[in-house]
C-alpha cells in the first residue's frame, strides 16, 4: 500500500548554512542501512523534505525496523500514492486510505494540504475543507480538531498526489559522521556497547579499541567483542576494532606494583595506549562504559586516577546511570546477550580480593616508578600487536 | 608442530571416510527410498556400511540403526525402551558420571513418572557393583551404563555388569554408552548381554552428525522420531547415506589390525603419564594402565587455571580440552571429578589430553617439552 517515506528529521532542520552536509549525511546513512532491505529503494531530498522512494516490491517491517535504527530520523511516515484523476477520485482515495489506516474510528483529525503544484484547481484551504466534509460524512464518529487532533491527515499534490498520516517514532539522534570520530573502550561487558551506541547517536562516527590477553582470556571472548562491535555497527556504521595484545603489560604490572593497585594502574595504560591510537586514527575523544561506584576501579577516586593520564576528552555517557538502566538499553539494543556470555576479559584475571577503592594518585605514580626499566618498551610492543578488524 | 590431543572431542575425519562422503553427496546423491537406479545406488552405500558394521561387532545388520550422533541414540535407545516397557517396571538404573545425553534423558523420563538410581563410582570413577547389585529389583526395565567414560577415560566393567543384571532378570534391558569406547575395545554385545549400544561416527575418524544405535532383535522398544518410516519405522527421516557410508569406512578402518593399535595408544599413553607424572605438582585423575582406556588421560596441575594453560598450549599448537568449563562469572565444575573426589582446588586445574590412533610419540614428546616450558612461567602470576 505505500509507496514511499517521508523522513522526518528534528535538530538538523534548525541547522544553518551547513544544514546540507546534515542531510548528505542523513541521505548516505539511510542508504547505507537500506542496503540489506530486500527491494529496491531511492533516497532524495526534495523541496526541504527526505524521501525514501520504493521502486519494486518490498519488505514493509524490514524497511520500517532498518529506518528506525538510523540516527538522525526523527519519525518515518508511510505515504501512499494516488494518480491526479480529479477531485472527486482524491476523495474516494483519502475515505479508503483513512479507512485502512485508521480502523478504530473514535477520534479527531484535520486535513493539511500543500501544493508543491500550484496548477492544481483547488488550492489548500480548499482542498482540507472538501476533504474533511467527505471524511466526516463517511465516518459519523470522527469529529475535526484543528488545534489539537488526534490524526493530522496530510495531502500533498505532487505529480502525483501523496497521503499520509502515521509517524511512527524513528531513533532521534544525529546522522552519523556528522560529528567527528572517537574512539570506544570495548570490553565484551555489558556497559561499554551501550555507551558506543550512545555516543554514536549524537552524530559520532565509532571506533574501538580491545585489550586482549592470551593465553588468559580466549579466541572465544575475543570474537565475543567482534560480535558485540558488528552489533553496535547496525546503529554506528562500520567500526574498525583496535586488538591489542595487553598480555605482557600486565604481567610486568603484576610483577612490580602492589597488588592491589593492579586494576587502577592496568587500567590507566589502557587509557593511554586507546588515546595513542586515537590520536593516529583521527579520533578527538575516548568514550567509555564506565558508571560511577559500579565496581572498585569506577568509584570518582578511581575515574579520577584512570582519567589522569589522558588529555583528550573522556565520554562517559552512562556514568550516572543505574545498572539496570543500562541493562534496558543493552536489550533494546539487542547487544546483552551477547555480553552476558561468560568469556573472562582482561580485567579480571588476576583481580585483587580487595583492590584499592580510594587510589591516591600520588602513590599510584609512585608505584608507577618501579615500572620505568621496561614499560615504554612493553607498550610500544602492545601497540605493534594492533589488529584492525573492520565490524560492519 | 601442531599437536592435536583432544580426539575425545572429535577426530579428524580419514581421508578415505572423506572421499567416500564426497561420492555419496556428488556421484550417488539419490534417496535411497526412491525407486529409481539413482535410489538404488544411495541404498547400497547403506547396506555396504551395515554389512561392514555387523560383521565388526557381529551382529545381525537388521539391528542396526543410523542415528544424527552419540546424543540420539542415547536418547533413542534409553527413551525408547523406557516407554515400551514401562508397563512391567518403571524403574531405571545409570550411574553418576554419565555424559549429558544420557543424564538429561534421565531426567526427562523422571519427570514422566519413571524412577532413576545414579548408581555411585569409587575413587578412579568405576561403579560399586554392590550398590548395582542392591539397586536392581523386580521393577527395573533398563540399566544404561558408559563403557568409557569421557572426561578421566575410567573403564567400568561392562561384561560384568550384564552377568548381574540377567542373573537377577533376564528381561531388563542393558544398554551401554560405548562412545567413547568403540574402537579402542573389541565390543561384541551378543556376548556381554548387551541389548542396546551407542556409537558416534565422529569420534572414530567418520564424519559428524551420525552416529549407530544397535538395538538387538527381541527389544522392546519404541521410535522416537515420527515420520515416514524409513529404517523400518525405527528412525524416520531420508536416510544420512553420507553420514552412513563414513561411518561405515570409519568403522572398516578402526577394526583394521584393532589390537596393535589400542597396544600402540597403551604405550604411548604409559609414556606420556610417565612424563608429566614427573612434572612438579601433577596428579593423574582416575587410573592408568590397561585398567584405564587406552586414549584418555585427566591431569590436574596445582596452581594452574586450566583454561590459561589450555589457551598457553593453543599458542604452541597443542589442542586440549579443559576438564572443567569455568569461567569466572558461570562456574561450572564438572560433576564426573567431583565424584571421584578430585580436591576442590584441583576441580579448575583439570586438563584432559586424548590420544587418536594417529598420534605420534614426537607429538608426545613435543607436548611433555611444552608443559614443562609453560608451567612454572604460568606458576609465576596467579589470582590472589
Amino acid at each position: 500500500m505505500f509507496k514511499s517515506f517521508l523522513i522526518k528529521y528534528g535538530e538538523i532542520g534548525i541547522k544553518g548554512k551547513n544544514r546540507y552536509i546534515f542531510e548528505d549525511a542523513l541521505v548516505k546513512q539511510i542508504k547505507h542501512a537500506l542496503k540489506k532491505v530486500e527491494g529496491k529503494f531511492e533516497v532524495s531530498k526534495q523541496q526541504g523534505r527526505m524521501y525514501v522512494e520504493v521502486l519494486s516490491e518490498y519488505d514493509y517491517e524490514e524497511t520500517i525496523a532498518s529506518l528506525q535504527k538510523v540516527f538522525g530520523i526523527v519519525g518515518i511516515c508511510p505515504v501512499v500514492h494516488v494518480e491526479d484523476e480529479g477531485f472527486d477520485k482524491l476523495a474516494e482515495s483519502v475515505v479508503e486510505y483513512f479507512k485502512e489506516a485508521h480502523p478504530t474510528l473514535d477520534m479527531t483529525f484535520k486535513v493539511n494540504a500543500r501544493r508543491a503544484r500550484k496548477n492544481y484547481p483547488l488550492d489548500s484551504m480548499q482542498i482540507n475543507y472538501s476533504i474533511g466534509e467527505k471524511i466526516l460524512q463517511a465516518f459519523p464518529n470522527v469529529k475535526v480538531d484543528v488545534h489539537k487532533p488526534d490524526i493530522l491527515l496530510n495531502i500533498e499534490i505532487r505529480e502525483k498526489i501523496y497521503i499520509y498520516s502515521q509517524v511512527i517514532p524513528g531513533a532521534g539522534g544525529m546522522p552519523v559522521g556528522t560529528n567527528g570520530k572517537a574512539m570506544l573502550l570495548l570490553s565484551g561487558g555489558i556497559d561499554s556497547p551501550v555507551a558506543g551506541y550512545m555516543v554514536s547517536k549524537r552524530g559520532v562516527k565509532i571506533d574501538a579499541v580491545y585489550f586482549h590477553a592470551p593465553p588468559y582470556t580466549s579466541e572465544r571472548a575475543k570474537q565475543k567483542v567482534v560480535d558485540l562491535a558488528k552489533l553496535v555497527a547496525v546503529y554506528s556504521g562500520p567500526i574498525h576494532l583496535h586488538v591489542i595484545n595487553f598480555t605482557d603489560i600486565q604481567l610486568y604490572i603484576y610483577e612490580k606494583c602492589p597488588h592491589d593497585e593492579l586494576t587502577i594502574i592496568m587500567r590507566r595504560y589502557m587509557m593511554k595506549i586507546a588515546e595513542h591510537i586515537a590520536k593516529e586514527t583521527g579520533s578527538l575523544a575516548l568514550i567509555t562504559g564506565e558508571s560511577i561506584g559500579q565496581v572498585a576501579s569506577q568509584t570518582l577516586q578511581s575515574l579520577a586516577a584512570t582519567n589522569e593520564v589522558c588529555t583528550m576528552p573522556v565520554m562517559r555517557p552512562v556514568i550516572s546511570f543505574d545498572k539496570q538502566d543500562i541493562v534496558d538499553i543493552a536489550q533494546r539494543i539487542n547487544t546483552f546477550e551477547t555480553s552476558i556470555l561468560p568469556y573472562e576479559d582482561c580485567c579480571t584475571i588476576f583481580v585483587a580480593k580487595h583492590p584499592v577503592t580510594k587510589p591516591n594518585i600520588n602513590i599510584i605514580k609512585r608505584s608507577e616508578r618501579n615500572l620505568e626499566e621496561k614499560i615504554e618498551e612493553l607498550v610500544a610492543t602492545a601497540l605493534a600487536t594492533d589488529e584492525v578488524i573492520i565490524c560492519e | 608442530m601442531e599437536c592435536y590431543l583432544d580426539n575425545s572431542a572429535t577426530t579428524r575425519c580419514f581421508d578415505e571416510v572423506r572421499d567416500i562422503v564426497v561420492s555419496a553427496m556428488t556421484a550417488d546423491y539419490g534417496n535411497p527410498s526412491s525407486m529409481h537406479t539413482k535410489g538404488v545406488e544411495a541404498e547400497r552405500y547403506i547396506k555396504r556400511a551395515k554389512e561392514t558394521i555387523a560383521a565388526n561387532m557381529k551382529v545381525n545388520e537388521k539391528e542396526l540403526f543410523f542415528t544424527s550422533g552419540g546424543t540420539e541414540s542415547n536418547n533413542l535407545a534409553i527413551i525408547g525402551s523406557a516407554m515400551a516397557n514401562m508397563r512391567a517396571g518403571k524403574h531405571l538404573i545409570t550411574s553418576s558420571i554419565e555424559h549429558p545425553s544420557v543424564l538429561n534423558a534421565m531426567k526427562y523420563l523422571e519427570e514422566q513418572g519413571f524412577r532413576v538410581t545414579y548408581l555411585p563410582v569409587d575413587k578412579d570413577g568405576v561403579i560399586l557393583l554392590e550398590a548395582l547389585r542392591e539397586a536392581l529389583c523386580e521393577e527395573t526395565i533398563l540399566v544404561s551404563v558408559m563403557y568409557v567414560n569421557n572426561e578421566i577415560g575410567s573403564v567400568q566393567p561392562i561384561g560384568e555388569i550384564g552377568t548381574i543384571i540377567k542373573e537377577k532378570n533376564p528381561n531388563t534391558l542393558y544398554h551401554v554408552d560405548a562412545i567413547q569406547a568403540f574402537g579402542k575395545y573389541k565390543i561384541y554385545p551378543k556376548k556381554q548381554n548387551i541389548d542396546m549400544l551407542s556409537v558416534s561416527g565422529h569420534k572414530i575418524n567418520g564424519p559428524k552428525g551420525v552416529g549407530i544405535c544397535y538395538i538387538g532383535e527381541k527389544v522392546k522398544i519404541k521410535p522416537i522420531m515420527f515420520g515416514g518410516g524409513q529404517q523400518r519405522g525405527m528412525r524416520s527421516g531420508t536416510e544420512n547415506v553420507p553420514g552412513a557410508a563414513g561411518i561405515g569406512k570409519a568403522v572398516e578402518i578402526s577394526y583394521e589390525n584393532l589390537t596393535e593399535k589400542i597396544d600402540r595408544l597403551y604405550e604411548l599413553k604409559q609414556y606420556f603419564v610417565d612424563a608429566i607424572s614427573k612434572i612438579e605438582g601433577v596428579t593423574i585423575n582416575g587410573k592408568i594402565g590397561m585398567e584405564s582406556a587406552p586414549h584418555i588421560v585427566s591431569a590436574s596441575f596445582e596452581q594452574v587455571r586450566s583454561e590459561v594453560l589450555l589457551h598457553a598450549l593453543e599458542s604452541r599448537g597443542i589442542y586440549v580440552s579443559a576438564g572443567s568449563a569455568c569461567a569466572s562469572n558461570k562456574p561450572a565444575v564438572s560433576s564426573v571429578l567431583k565424584a571421584i573426589g578430585v580436591k576442590k582446588e584441583l576441580l579448575d586445574s583439570t586438563v584432559r589430553f586424548s590420544l587418536s590412533s594417529e598420534t605420534t610419540k614426537e607429538e608426545l614428546s613435543y607436548c611433555i617439552e611444552e608443559l614443562n616450558n609453560i608451567l612454572p612461567k604460568l606458576r609465576l602470576y596467579k589470582r590472589q
